[in-house]
Formats: C-alpha cells, structure tokens, sequence
C-alpha cells in the first residue's frame, strides 16, 4: 500500500472524528434554539468568540468522551509497532515487515512515535486524562480557596493576616521546584501527597455540608435527615478517595473502598489543587472584601442571619460572574500546569497518552521527526485558547447586565 | 513610605525562611537521605551502614538543628567515628579540626558543595544566573516593547479592527505554553522536516557566544508566553483611560489623537503594566526552567532540573533559596514601585 497524502489523511482524521460532529451539532442546535431559556449559558451564544471557545472546547471534551468509549482511535495508544517507529504520517499499518494485521486500521493517520506507537490515537487518549483531571483539580481548588476566602474576608483580623501569608507563603514557590519537591517518587513514598490530599479533600466536603447548614438552619426537619445522607455519601467517597490499599492511609477496609485512585494520578492531582488554591484563595476574599460592604450584606446581618448564611447565601452568589470567569481561565491554567508536568515526567507513568509526557517524549528527535510532538502541542494550544476565548465571551456578556 | 518597605522586607525574610525551611524538610526526608548514601557511598550498603553514614555526616540530627547549622546561626555539628576519624560541618578535608570555624551556614557563605558537578554550590549558582541573567535580559529587551506597544494599539481605539485583530493575538499567545511555543518554533525552524533551518534547534553555543542564530527562538519563546498577559492588561489600563473625562476634554480642545494617546493617554495607562511586569517574573522562571530543558542552555533552571533529577541535596536548597528571593523581591518592587508611581493609593 502507498502511504497517504495530506489530501487522503485530513479527510479520513474527519470522518474519524465523525461522532464528535454530530454531538457539536447537536449540541449547538440546541443551546441556539433554547438559548434565551438558558440564562447566562445562552447568552454565550450571543458572542462570536464565546461561541467559537465553547466549539473548541466542546470538541476536545467530545473527542475525549468518545474516545474512552473506543469510537474514535483508530489503535491502541499504548500498542508499540517495531515496524512503524517515527513513521511519517499516512504510513500503512504493519505489525512487522510487511505483514499487515488483518482488521485493524489500514494507516498510522499522523504517524508513528518513537516507539512505533499511533500518534493519533494517543493524542485522543491523551485528552481524556486532560478531560478528566483539568476540570476536576480546579473545581477542588475554588473550593478549598471559597472555603477559606469567605471567612477571611468576612472576619478579617487575625484570620485573615494569617491565612492571607500562608496562600502568599504557596504563591511565592517557583511552581515547578514545588513539583519537582512533591513528585518524585522518594517523596511519595513517605506519603507527604496523601497526608495533603487528605486535608486538600476535606473541603468541597466542609464547603457542602455548611452550605446546606447555612440554608435549612432554620428548618430541623429538613436539615438533620439531608445533613446525614450528604456527610454519609460524600463521607464514603472522600474515605475511598485518600485510603488507597498500598498507600500510608488505610482506614476503610477493603470491601467498602470503592476504588482506587492509580498511582501517580492522586500526586499530580494534589500538587495542581495545591498551586491553584491559593490564586482561588485571593480572588475570591477580594471579591468577598468589595461585596462585603454592600447594603443588602447590612440588611442580613440586621435580620440576624448567621455569618455562614450571608457568606453562602448572600456573598456567594452575587460574586458567581468573576468566578465563573476565572474558572474557565484557570481550567486552561492547570491544563498547562499537568502539560508542565509531563513535560517533566514528574508524577504520570513515562508511557502515559497525557499530552505533556507525549510531547516530553517526542521532543528528544524533534528537530529531525517533529510529527510525534506537533499533534499534542496543537492540541493542548487549541484547548487552552479555547478555555481562553469561552471565559473572554463569559466575562462580556456577564459584564453586559 | 520608610515605615512601609521596612515591614514589607521584614515580612519577606519571614516568609524566605518559612520557605527555606520547607524545602530544607522536603529535600532532608529520610528516603532522600537513604538515597544519597547509596549513591555517595555504596549501593549495596545495608539499612545500619546507611544510618552509621548518615550519622557520622550529621544527617540524622534532629530537623529544626540540621536547619540552624545549614543556616548557619547553630554551631556546626562534629562527629567522631569508631576508628578516631573526626568529621564536621565546618571542617574542610585537610584541615584540623582545632582550626575550623565554629558557625558555617548559608549566612557565613558557605553554601555546601554539589554532588552532582562536584564544585561548590555558590560557585555554581553564580555561573548558572549569570548565564541565565543574559537569556532574562533579552528576554525583557523582546517582549516588554513589544507588548506595551500592542496593549497600548489595542486600547487606544477600543472595539475596532485592530483591537480585535491585537486582542486575538495576545489570547493566543497566552494560551501557548513555552513547551508548546518551543516545539512548534523547533519543528518549524529548526528542523530537518519542514527544511527552513533558519535557527538552530539549541541554545547549547550561546552558552559562549550568543548569536542571533542560537539564540534568538529561546527568547522568543519565553518572551510569547508572557507578552499576551502584558499586553491584555494594557490594553484594559489603556481602554479604561481612553474614557476619562481629561482625554474627551483634550480631544475636544482639538489637541490631535495621536498627540492624546502619547502625551495625555500613556503615562497614566502604563501604572498597571509595570506591577504585572514584575510579577511576572516568578512565571518567567518556570519558563526559564522550561525552555533551558528544552533548547539545552545550561542555565540556571538547568541547574534546577540537575538538582532536582539528581537529589543533589545542597544544590537544590542552594537554587531555591535563589529563586525564592528573587520572587520575593520582585513583588516588593512591584509593591513599592506600585505605591510610587500611583499618588492615589496611600500606604498607610
């Protein structure tokens, strides 16, 4: 078989990509038709660039979803070829020289790495570890950062001095010397990464429970029941998530530890949540300080509701837009964090699709085969200025009411 | 104004210590130490001779102790083996020990000795920063001009063409990390593949010499990354001064939009700008690290990853402590310079 033209291989990457289309069209079809229903994520579709961050952004979410599923990789990402190593892209498929496997993919769509593995198909791969972790470190991180932003600002004083040095303390480390010091595997095996995953974690945990506190405080009824189904579930997840059955904590047994977190993931996971937090921390007790001095924050305190309610409740809400703004940026932010890292291999297994250790990996032949770090490096740019462009279209239509 | 740089360097040497004493911790853990024994000494060195080597190098000492002597304000620690031989911090090979001074820390100038180049960890330090001072100052002469004039273009007539044109240019540069902006300028200049072969693909020779050959695609890739942010604040600081009542009241006067924008509008647009230059310097660090990885420039974030690949112990304090002040100085020279160049904020 010839090996493929540009011309053959970017129409056989879209045909490749064709359930991600139709979810985009869909998707779009949709939110356009219902978008003056949909409050402020309809509105997104009132700007140009918002729009255009949301495809991209939505196309990279898609081709990860879907890609977990097996649709859209054409081999296996970790599947190595001795006959297609550095392969340019369009080279027929061997497993050794010249024999074909029968009913696999005819074609390498954007070549072979170093290791004869399918560029295409690891970049796929590779954005659903980015898929998952991104959005998942930064929520942990604004919640810990709202958990302890709120009452900062709201009390001051002492509080505040103290909690505003300690996030001052974090933000004044060269980022990667904190990952080189809390990665590498002499550290993990103390279990230092654990220990702060443990404290990391009590957050989103402490952050719900004194929410739904704050709100039904005044209805026992309500609260006592919903109170103990949220400690009992949330409480089980957050056990199983820091007890691991080789790690340093081993509290729950194993028929009640419902998964195992792989190793490597929980350490970059802490140390992305461990950087982000105190940038979470400032913005938010910055926010907090401005809306603190507002008349309908006087009018609660009045009432006498509690400094819980009027900083869930009242605070909170009315500081959701710059929020909501800063963590559309700041997913992209981690997204280059985790790149960071692997471009480092700190923390992910070397064989890992993630597109930083990819692109660490295919930097080493690129000035002579730059294929194998090109698609990852596009993919993560186009990500990240997708995340860009959506918090970009967010902020303009937030700051249009 | 004395009263206020005085509390903010006294903050700033609590939090140097704070985080000395951190990374002091986290590179001092026990599997660390077992490490460097075996590689120092033997790999096949049982669990007591581990902790004998270690004992008779003052390792094993209790944290905040080993912390006092490396900082030198606690007396060096000094050990005698089973067969008469005296071992010290202080005591140089050679040297008696009557003869040795008492206190010999990072504040006597003695910052230990890397096990990684063998050479003196200030020795070092000082050769690796000097190479990275030249890659900074580059770096500086290439993107704060430039992005003040693109900020600067894209504010002044906010909403038009350009400023759409500019703005999309400085949001793409920031979401283009220096390891993607690196590969992709590699790939594309650099290498065989494409064929341009404008630049080379490493920085390695402007280590001696730096031509603008060798040189030239490092700095460009660090400066990318960090002339969208610059630029985006700006272009907001311009956009926002652009809608002043003084600037509608020159215009008005018939003073020329060019003569506005240069003599009225600038001065008070660039205040915002100068802060965000200097706090972006802890990030120009990582970049540093970065690119200097990447294009082979034995700088100082070179020396970090060494360092730290390595577990160079004394070496990797010696650089953090460096990194840590120079972040630390940088803000208070943002905050000072933040406070000096606006009147309306008072420090008190």
């Amino acid at each position: 078989m010839d090996p493929l033209t540009w011309g053959e291989i970017i129409p056989r990457i879209i045909v490749q990509l064709t359930p991600v289309w139709i979810a985009l069209a869909v998707t779009f079809a949709l939110s356009i038709t219902f978008k003056r229903r949909l409050g402020l994520y309809g509105k997104l579709f009132d700007s140009v660039i918002g729009m255009m961050g949301f495809a991209l952004v939505m196309f990279w979410v898609f081709a990860a979803v879907f890609g977990a599923m097996d649709l859209i990789l054409t081999h296996d990402p970790l599947a190595q070829s001795g006959n297609m190593k550095n392969k340019v892209p369009g080279t027929p498929y061997t497993k050794m020289i010249g024999e074909a496997a029968d009913g696999a993919y005819p074609y390498y769509l954007l070549g072979g790495d170093n290791l004869g593995r399918d560029v295409f198909s690891r970049m796929i791969a590779g954005a659903w570890i980015v898929v998952q972790i991104g959005p998942l470190a930064t929520l942990f991180a604004f919640m810990a950062g709202i958990t302890l932003g709120l009452p900062a600002a709201y009390y001051g004083s002492k509080l505040d001095t103290s909690l505003t040095f300690l996030a001052n303390l974090v933000l004044a480390f060269p980022v990667i010397l904190l990952f080189y010091l809390l990665v590498t595997p002499e550290i993990v095996a103390t279990g230092i990464p654990t220990y702060m995953a443990m404290v990391l974690f009590i957050f989103p945990l402490v952050f719900i429970v004194i929410l739904l506190n704050a709100r039904y405080h005044t209805q026992p009824k309500v609260r006592a029941p919903l109170l103990a189904a949220v400690i009992a579930v949330l409480g089980l997840l957050y056990l199983s998530l820091i007890s691991d059955s080789s790690g340093p904590i081993r509290w729950l047994p194993a028929w009640l530890d419902l998964f195992d977190i792989p190793g490597g993931i929980l350490v970059v996971f802490v140390a992305v949540v461990f950087v982000n937090a105190p940038t979470v921390f400032r913005i938010v007790r910055g926010i907090a300080l401005d809306i603190k001095t507002r008349d309908y924050v006087a009018a609660a305190q009045t009432r006498g509701e509690g400094p819980w309610y009027i900083m869930l409740w009242e605070i909170l809400p009315n500081a959701r837009g710059p929020l909501i703004v800063d963590f559309c940026l700041r997913v992209g932010y981690t997204t280059i964090l985790l790149g960071t890292l692997g471009f480092f291999g700190l923390g992910l297994p070397p064989e890992s699709p993630d597109w930083g250790s990819t692109i660490n990996e295919g930097r080493k032949l690129l000035s002579i085969y730059p294929h194998p770090a090109l698609p990852p490096a596009l993919a993560l740019l186009s990500l990240v200025l997708g995340l860009n462009l959506l918090a970009d279209g967010l902020r303009e239509e937030s700051l249009r009411d | 104004m004395g009263l206020f740089i005085l509390r903010r360097i006294a903050v700033m040497i609590l939090t140097a210590l704070c985080l000395t004493f951190i990374v002091f911790f986290l590179t001092n853990l026990y599997p660390n130490l077992e490490k460097l024994a075996k590689t120092q000494g033997n790999m096949r060195m049982t669990d007591t001779q581990v902790d004998s080597w270690l004992e008779n190098r003052g390792y094993l000492e209790p944290l905040p102790v080993k912390y006092g002597q490396w900082l030198g304000v606690l007396p060096g620690y000094v050990t005698e083996d089973p067969e008469g031989a005296v071992r010290g911090r202080c005591i140089d090979t050679g040297m008696e020990p009557e003869e040795a001074p008492t206190f010999c820390g990072v504040l006597q100038g003695n910052w230990g000795y890397s096990t990684v180049f063998q050479d003196g960890v200030w020795d070092i330090v000082s050769t690796r920063l000097a190479l990275t001072g030249k890659l900074m100052f580059w770096v500086m002469v290439l993107m704060v001009p430039s992005a003040l004039i693109l900020g600067v273009l894209a504010g002044m007539r906010e909403g038009s063409r350009t400023d759409r044109t500019l703005s999309t240019v400085s949001i793409v540069s920031t979401a283009t990390p220096e390891y993607v902006s690196g590969v992709i300028l590699i790939a594309v200049f650099a290498s065989s593949a494409v064929g341009l072969k404008w630049f080379k693909g490493t920085a390695t020779s402007a280590m001696e010499s730096a031509t603008f050959d060798n040189f030239f695609l490092p700095v460009l890739t660090i400066a990318l990354y960090g002339m969208g942010y610059i630029a985006r604040m700006t272009r907001a600081s311009m956009a926002e001064v652009m809608t002043q009542q003084y600037i509608r009241t020159a215009r008005l006067k018939g003073v020329s939009f060019r003569n506005v924008v240069l003599k009225h509008a600038l001065r008070n647009a660039l205040i915002a700008p100068f802060t965000v230059i200097m706090l972006q310097f802890p990030w120009l660090l990582n970049g540093v690290v970065i690119v200097e990885t990447l294009f082979n420039y034995k700088g100082f974030g070179w020396t970090l990853v060494q360092a730290a690949g390595n577990n160079d112990i004394e070496l990797l304090l010696g650089v953090s402590i460096v990194s840590v002040i120079v972040v630390l100085v940088t803000q208070l020279i943002s905050d000072v310079g933040y406070v000096y160049l606006n009147p309306r904020i008072s420090v008190t």
